[in-house]
């Protein structure tokens, strides 16, 4: 670096059409989880975005700080108009999570990115004006 | 119950606290701990950590592998020389907090330990010992 300072951690944010996707890959610090939460907010209003994908298929634990921030994100995008999934959770640490206390409330998931992509589609498609009467009466 | 080997780790970082869940890790695969349990004792290290780190100001964790008869287990301790804790059993509770958690993080990782301790006074600083079997 030639400033010297060490290089800004951060988590990618992938646009793709009105999604933000975000892939988990490296060891979650505290920082690391703050600093994400932060650059989603940002990203979903500079991108009008409808749903952001979180997929935490690498991460080996979900403690309670990243949960609370898991479910933050989701909070905060839906206030944002933005549907937000959490994907690929490993089973080991759904059992973890349940045991530690923490239920992710208000976080929707979903087994695997193509499931969770399905039901953001559902719930925008769900909401959109003149979809609600779809079915008939 | 003696150590047959044992770790310290500072705590005084958010690097820190990884560092222990990564090493918590290495020695609970390295005594053939299952998959759940591995994660089980790391999330419950991580929390302790981070109490440590955050409510303490920061101090040491300790790694033990305990040996009883057939029986393998990870000892962790976690000691600090902060403020102390005023109630230990209203700060066991859940959803007690004093910080920006969810107050989870005592009770939580006593929910994911089989032994718990916890040895706290004002001014003196904390010490949590939790002990997860294979």
């Amino acid at each position: 670096m030639l400033d010297g300072k060490p290089p800004t951690e951060r988590i990618p944010i992938l646009k793709m059409g009105e999604f933000l996707l975000v892939t988990i890959q490296v060891e979650m610090h505290d920082r690391l989880v703050m600093t994400l939460q932060d650059e989603l907010t940002q990203q979903i209003v500079r991108h009008r975005a409808r749903g952001v994908l979180i997929d935490i298929s690498a991460l080996e634990i979900v403690d309670s700080f990243i949960g609370r921030a898991l479910g933050n994100i989701a909070n905060m995008a839906r206030v944002l108009d933005a549907e937000t999934v959490v994907v690929g959770m490993r089973p080991p640490v759904a059992i973890t999570l349940v045991e530690l206390g923490l239920n992710l409330e208000g976080v929707r998931t979903a087994l695997n990115a193509e499931k969770g992509m399905a039901l953001i589609r559902q719930r925008l498609a769900g909401t959109e004006p003149g979809r609600l009467d779809a079915r008939g009466s | 119950m003696p150590a047959v080997r044992e770790e310290t780790l500072g705590v005084h970082s958010d690097e820190d606290v990884v560092r222990v869940r990564q090493v918590t890790r290495q020695w609970a695969l390295d005594l053939g701990f299952s998959l759940v349990d591995q994660t089980k004792v790391v999330t419950a290290a991580s929390e302790l950590a981070r109490n440590t780190l955050i409510h303490g100001g920061g101090g040491a964790g300790r790694l033990e592998e305990l040996h009883e008869g057939p029986r393998r287990g990870i000892r962790l301790t976690f000691e600090d020389k902060g403020p102390g804790i005023p109630d230990v059993a209203q700060a066991i509770r859940d959803g007690y907090t004093t910080g920006s958690g969810l107050g989870l993080g005592l009770g939580g990782a006593r929910r994911l330990s089989n032994e718990f301790e916890i040895a706290s006074s004002p001014g003196q600083g904390t010490r949590v010992t939790i002990t997860r079997w294979k």
